[in-house]
């Protein structure tokens, strides 16, 4: 090798070293994601799948549909939902709708409600002084977020009670109060974070105009303050979605939620698999689509703890 | 927290001329004064009923929760009536504070009540004061301690999960592509039902005939994988799908907290020729301490709760090795529907968490601290 045919700019034996190395940790990275993403997904695709299986396939743990087996519709006729059965009268289906309305009804007021007392109380805590009895705001807004810490099981006996003497067992209403309670301190820390992070001068501005400060609050803040607040509906949604611990102590024919019909599925009659497969699909789904579409908001909220 | 002292004004100050007219005070005052005594004879009559001291009264408690409304609604009003412009600034926290005081203060004391009571549901006697017998009865039985043992594993867990999603968000915070589709998929197992999560996989997956995973240990070498016949295993499997549902929640506080991170610092330790693994232990770990904390201790406090997947899956079992807590406690309710001993259980629960919690938030605290003068010195 003559001195004249070598490259004048040679890659030195550690940078090539390097580039493999890089290479080799994207490879990791990716290896990774793709793995972990992989584990987060296949119990998703395991129960849709299982849903449109037969005896057969479930028990000859088949994967792939089309080629390990034939996707029919047994598991969501069973649930009065497939193509077939969706325009005749289906007791299943009514059941299933019945509790289906009930957890759209519950957990839409109950974050509603949450989002209302919670955003006027972060925003009381954010900009007045308060002083009730000995508590003031630091100790107002402990008492709020150490609600976070209460277990439900602490709650659940006496709310049996108490509920059997207000004749609010059973009820939506009192279910709905519950998860109001539940989600409440989540809502006050995520608003919280969201109105300190609003200038005073905006709503000092307002009231030099002659706004009142409900005027100032309802006009001027709550616009800036809504993605906070979308996030913290999102996220008492999710959780009054899935609740199922109070829903199954005090719920028993009117006001069941979805969680507690699939629950109460699993023991009956042996197990069918692909009805079970296709309820909980059906549970599910309405969650994986706003995970999907509002992934935004939900990390906004959950993230509103990571500053503090 | 400087800004927060004694004579501290409001940080939004209002200028109103807060002349109130007598008649404006007094009918504030007489409107309050009126809920009031609604309030407290409704309560009376339906207590000298229930105590058959009267022959009338209602069927059960639901007016009295309708005057207490009142009552709520017409102390909001009377704030404005009476206090004027500060009024108007109670009305902010004055609905949430009564809410939550009427939703947990009240059961809290009703259920400190109910915890010396003999009280079984499903008879006809009613409660009967029984004494401590509820406080000996705990003291001896071996599957409430045996739970609270669990938890002591469970939250251990914390720490495995907390390793994981550290690492998931140091790969999601790198450059990587399609990183939404990674995002999202890490977010969902957190919507997930914990009741549809039992089904999925505790039922579904994990079936020792045909389960999906159970195929994959045989295929591992595991001839007879059986997830929930010995108590280790089974804890173990309990304890994998709990994280399963919850890591991408640590993940994203993490993730969070390491976007923030000002990116000079770990920079300059790469000029400074540090490898990627001093640069991990030695700037980024030690600065994402805080949020860390924050993460693990409102995970635990979570964890603390845990209960959904058990009672759908192996209801505690096999021999009470997998219960946590509230599974007993609801078990325990379900079959001898005795919520005096339950209500004591529990309210004994609560006590150790806001014990243990208090510890926590205090050790965590001064580690932030310590952390944080570091930084400064």
């Amino acid at each position: 090798m003559s001195v004249e045919t070598a490259q004048i700019f040679v890659d030195a034996e550690a940078d090539l070293g390097y580039r493999t190395k890089w290479y080799t940790k994207r490879a990791l990275i990716y290896g990774g994601l793709i793995f972990w993403a992989f584990i987060c997904l296949f119990p998703i695709y395991w129960t849709v799948t299982t849903s449109f299986k037969i005896a057969p396939d479930v028990m000859q743990g088949s994967l792939i549909p089309w080629v390990d087996f034939t996707p029919r519709w047994r598991g969501w006729r069973s649930l009065g939902l497939s193509p077939e059965t969706i325009f005749q009268t289906s007791t299943v289906r009514e059941e299933f709708l019945k509790r289906f309305m009930n957890s759209v009804v519950i957990s839409l007021s109950a974050s509603m409600l949450a989002v209302i007392l919670g955003s006027l109380a972060a925003y009381g805590l954010s900009r007045f002084s308060y002083r009730f009895g000995f508590m003031k705001n630091s100790d107002i807004s402990f008492f709020f977020l150490s609600q976070l810490i209460l277990p439900p099981v602490a709650l659940a006996l006496p709310f049996l009670v108490l509920y059997k003497e207000l004749d609010l067992l059973d009820s939506r209403v009192g279910i709905i109060l519950l998860y109001t309670l539940m989600v409440l301190p989540l809502v006050v820390w995520i608003m919280r974070d969201q109105f300190k992070a609003i200038p005073v001068e905006l709503e000092e501005a307002a009231l030099v105009d002659g706004l009142s400060i409900w005027g100032a609050f309802t006009q001027i803040v709550l616009p800036i303050a809504l993605p906070g607040m979308v996030a913290a509906f999102i996220l008492s949604l999710v959780l009054s979605w899935n609740e199922y611990f109070f829903a199954a102590l005090l719920t028993s024919t009117d006001a069941k939620t979805l969680p507690v019909m699939v629950a109460s599925q699993t023991g009956s009659q042996g197990i069918n698999w692909w009805s079970m497969a296709a309820l909980s699909g059906a549970a599910i789904a309405p969650l994986v689509v706003i995970g999907i579409v509002l992934e935004r908001y939900i990390i906004k909220g959950m993230a509103a703890g990571a500053g503090k | 927290m400087a800004a927060a002292g004694q004579s501290e004004g409001d940080l939004l100050h209002t200028v109103a001329s807060d002349h109130m007219s007598p008649a404006r005070l007094q009918a504030g005052w007489s409107l309050l004064w009126f809920a009031s005594a609604v309030l407290a004879g409704m309560v009376l009559a339906q207590l000298l009923y229930r105590l058959d001291r009267v022959p009338f009264g209602f069927e059960n408690w639901r007016p009295v929760l309708y005057a207490y409304v009142f009552w709520a609604i017409a102390l909001c009003v009377s704030q404005v009536m009476v206090r004027g412009e500060q009024g108007k600034r109670a009305l902010f926290v004055l609905p949430a504070v009564l809410f939550v005081v009427s939703m947990v203060v009240f059961p809290i004391l009703f259920g400190l009540y109910m915890s010396f009571m003999d009280w079984n549901l499903a008879s006809p006697d009613g409660p009967k004061f029984n004494g401590l017998d509820n406080v000996r009865q705990m003291l001896g039985d071996p599957f409430y301690w045996n739970a609270l043992k669990n938890m002591v594993y469970y939250v251990a867990a914390v720490m495995v999960e907390y390793a994981i999603a550290f690492g998931l968000a140091l790969m999601l915070n790198t450059q990587v592509r399609a990183r939404k589709f990674f995002r999202v998929a890490f977010l969902l197992p957190l919507m997930l039902s914990p009741v549809a999560v039992s089904w999925m996989i505790g039922k579904s997956m994990l079936e020792v005939r045909f389960g999906p995973l159970a195929n994959l240990a045989r295929l591992l070498g595991w001839d007879n994988p059986a997830f929930f016949s010995t108590p280790e295993i089974a804890r173990l499997t309990i304890m994998v799908m709990d994280a399963w549902t919850f890591i991408p929640f640590m993940m994203v506080m993490i993730l969070a907290g390491l976007q923030a991170l000002p990116k000079e610092v770990q920079e300059a330790a790469k000029i400074d020729g540090a490898t990627p693994w001093q640069g991990f232990w030695q700037v980024t770990f030690p600065l994402m301490l805080p949020v860390s904390i924050s993460a693990v201790v409102i995970r635990i406090i979570f964890k603390l709760k845990l209960a959904d997947i058990i009672i759908n899956v192996t209801s505690g079992g096999p021999g009470g090795a997998t219960d946590s807590v509230t599974s007993f406690i609801f078990r325990e309710y379900r079959d001898r529907s005795n919520v005096g001993y339950g209500t004591l259980l529990a309210m004994v629960y609560l006590i150790v968490i806001i014990i243990f919690v208090t510890a926590l938030l205090k050790v965590a605290g001064r580690w932030t601290r310590q952390f944080n003068q570091e930084g400064a010195g």
